[in-house]
């Protein structure tokens, strides 16, 4: 899927840092998981120690990113600039801090 | 070769490969396979994980659980379980090292719970349960499959496993399955009676036996001495050959007295019946001599069935039986459920204290109901030969009034309806507390015949856990106060004129035979596939010779002594059965 779009590979790079009290938690990393899927380019995070495919639930539970800690987002792909708005979004956005996932998942339906 | 010690619980002897099943809560052990095993054991993965997805969708679907907090939870196991990387680092370490589909996942998910562990943020931290718990529910899945395996053999195998419910120790294919040897267990664990009614041999109680066998291994199970031998060697192969041969030999010789009577040398007839939990184990019971059924356990029908059973379930396995025997005694004994056995359609709330909780007649008794269905079943087919009813677990003579007025009831009901059965069925109740079993002569005077259980009325008298394999070893027919209780229920019997049957363990194991004979025993109810063995006992000995032995044990004041003097006076007897 990567491959076929290798001609047009924009790359995208943010930082943002981890505001919730509780850092990327499960539910957290699974909503940007979630997120990241949706589109088709590569998504990488990263900390200074290392870093995870962002579609990754497992390895976006490894990065272990606690409440202060900043993450490097890094898209490349055809729709990388859609995707570090949208992820972006999510991290910034209120959503992302304490509310459970079942409420964003119901209001999306 | 590695030699584990554990309980004996069904004779024999097995020399197979291994089959190693239900290793749940339990580390799974590092075994290589073959490289060209590796894309079946990749499949095995993939397969475990659509089966987790389908089965968490199935849980999502079915709405029951509304609390959003576990709803979460599943929807993060949902996106473990659908994370390709996650896949990939498994089928990885499988194809890189060559190693079996439970040990990948188990080391992957362990490897990521641990890591998750370590985080300094207790919030995180706490999260590696819910990665164990996403390896519990893969392994689930590979393992199941496993136990699919154990349905559909074609090769002679011995299952090793951690525990082994009842329900899938019967459902064992006997022609393949040829010895079990598990981690936990005690010689009276219903698994363990019912491998002996299958005649499969089974050592219990082998500590981390589960662990230390990896699947396909060649296993010894030694049933007679408790042994299981792991990868033996050559020579340990052939002399298990020969003690299986000598074994096999023996066997054979007691086939041979099958259709000869049980009597003493001095000419006192004993009777033999069976102890069975379905209705199919009639044809053991014949098989083997015996000379009707002295125990019908009847919780079969509530255990491996998914609604409760209705009056025609219960006439239907009833019937079976009672058929096979005609005119011979069928003692069907009521629902004895609880503490260890529970129904499928009743989930009643656990007890911290099970054994003494709400079992056996005492949930009859609060349940009548159920307790009115099956006593209706066991009056009607009763006109087909010759049923006697019996109660468990009696403490005291307001139950036994009381169960005996629901029967009462129960015949009322049928006289109105007119619907035939015997209006003089014989009543009786097991022996199986201490408090029956010292009110036994009050007992007596309302009832045509006790049975005793001498299973719980160890475990009651001694305070002994009989499945808890820290303290099984406590657990003995031979201490001083159960023999004094046995006796003193046999003597209040005789002056009661009352029948006496024996149905516990006690009555199947050879060192206690003689001593059961000299105390006044005359009828015996054993697992069927014992039932040769104890035939011979009894015709090897004389009553004076029981009677002797007996009076010489009763002033003995130590189990130690007890055992030791009655292995020896029955090795000098009948040398073979040890």
């Amino acid at each position: 899927m990567q491959a076929e779009e290798a001609s047009e590979k924009l790359v995208r790079e943010i930082t943002v840092e981890i505001k919730n009290e509780d850092g990327l938690h499960m539910r957290p990393a699974m909503l940007f998981v979630d997120v990241a899927s949706r589109f088709s380019c590569d998504i990488r995070v990263s900390n200074p120690e290392c870093s995870a495919d962002g579609k990754s639930i497992m390895q976006m539970t490894m990065l272990a990113a606690t409440q202060g800690s900043k993450l490097t987002i890094r898209a490349v792909g055809a729709d990388a600039e859609k995707a570090i708005a949208a992820l972006r979004q999510l991290v910034e956005g209120e959503k992302f801090g304490g509310v459970s996932v079942s409420d964003l998942t119901e209001q999306k339906d | 070769m590695e030699v584990k010690k554990g309980i004996g619980v069904s004779p024999g002897i097995a020399i197979a490969k291994s089959v190693v099943i239900d290793s749940e809560e339990y580390r799974i052990p590092r075994r290589s396979i073959m490289s060209s095993q590796r894309k079946m054991e990749i499949k095995r993965v993939r397969e475990a994980f659509l089966d987790a997805v389908a089965e968490l969708s199935k849980l999502d679907e079915a709405q029951s659980i509304e609390e959003r907090k576990i709803r979460d939870i599943f929807a993060v196991h949902m996106s473990f379980l659908r994370d390709r990387s996650l896949r990939k680092k498994i089928t990885d370490l499988i194809y890189s090292e060559c190693l079996t589909a439970e040990y990948a996942v188990s080391t992957t998910l362990r490897e990521i719970a641990t890591r998750i562990a370590q985080v300094k943020d207790a919030y995180i931290s706490e999260r590696a349960a819910d990665i164990y718990d996403i390896e519990r529910r893969l392994l689930k899945h590979l393992l199941g499959e496993k136990r699919e395996d154990v349905a559909h053999l074609t090769e002679e195998v011995v299952v090793v496993a951690h525990q082994l419910s009842p329900t899938q120790t019967a459902g064992f294919n006997r022609t393949f399955v040829k010895g079990i040897a598990t981690d936990v267990g005690g010689r009276t664990s219903h698994s363990a009676i019912v491998a002996r009614s299958l005649g499969i041999p089974a050592v219990v109680a082998v500590e981390d036996v589960s662990a230390a066998v990896g699947a396909g291994d060649m296993v010894i199970i030694d049933g007679n001495r408790g042994v299981v031998v792991i990868s033996p060697d050559d020579e340990t192969v052939r002399e298990y050959e020969q003690y299986l041969r000598d074994f096999e030999r023996l066997e054979h010789e007691l086939d041979a007295i099958r259709d000869k009577p049980a009597v003493t040398r001095d000419g006192t007839q004993v009777q033999m019946l069976g102890n069975i939990e379905f209705p199919d184990e009639t044809q053991i019971v014949l098989a083997k001599g015996g000379q009707g059924i002295g125990l019908y356990r009847t919780e079969f029908l509530y255990l491996y069935n998914e609604q409760e059973p209705t009056e025609s379930d219960h006439y239907e396995a009833y019937a079976e039986a009672v058929l096979a025997f005609t005119y011979r005694p069928v003692v069907i004994r009521t629902m004895d459920l609880g503490a260890d056995k529970y129904t499928q359609s009743k989930r009643y709330t656990p007890e911290p204290n099970p054994c003494l909780g709400l079992r056996s007649i005492r949930l009859c008794l609060q349940d009548l109901s159920m307790f009115k269905t099956q006593l209706r079943a066991i009056l009607r087919v009763s006109v087909l030969g010759d049923v006697k009813i019996m109660f468990p677990l009696i403490t005291n003579l307001e139950e036994l009034r009381h169960a005996k007025m629901i029967l009462h009831d129960v015949m009322e009901d049928l006289d109105e309806e007119s619907i035939p059965y015997k209006h003089d069925i014989e009543v009786g109740i097991m022996i199986e507390t201490p408090s029956a079993a010292l009110t036994a002569g009050t007992l007596a005077r309302d009832v045509d015949f006790f049975s005793i259980g001498t299973n719980d009325l160890i475990q009651y008298t001694l305070a002994v856990d009989r499945g808890n394999e820290r303290v099984a070893t406590l657990f003995s027919a031979g201490e001083p106060a159960v023999l004094r209780l046995i006796r003193a229920v046999v003597q209040d019997a005789y002056r009661a004129k009352i029948g006496l049957h024996i149905c516990g363990e006690m009555a199947s194991e050879p060192e206690y035979i003689m001593l059961l004979l000299g105390m006044g025993v005359r009828t015996f109810s054993l697992a069927p596939p014992m039932i040769p063995e104890v035939k011979k006992i009894i015709r090897s000995v004389t009553i004076t010779d029981c009677n002797q032995l007996t009076r010489k044990i009763l002033t003995m004041n130590s189990r130690r002594q007890i055992s030791n003097y009655l292995m020896d006076a029955t090795r000098k007897i009948i040398p073979e059965v040890f």
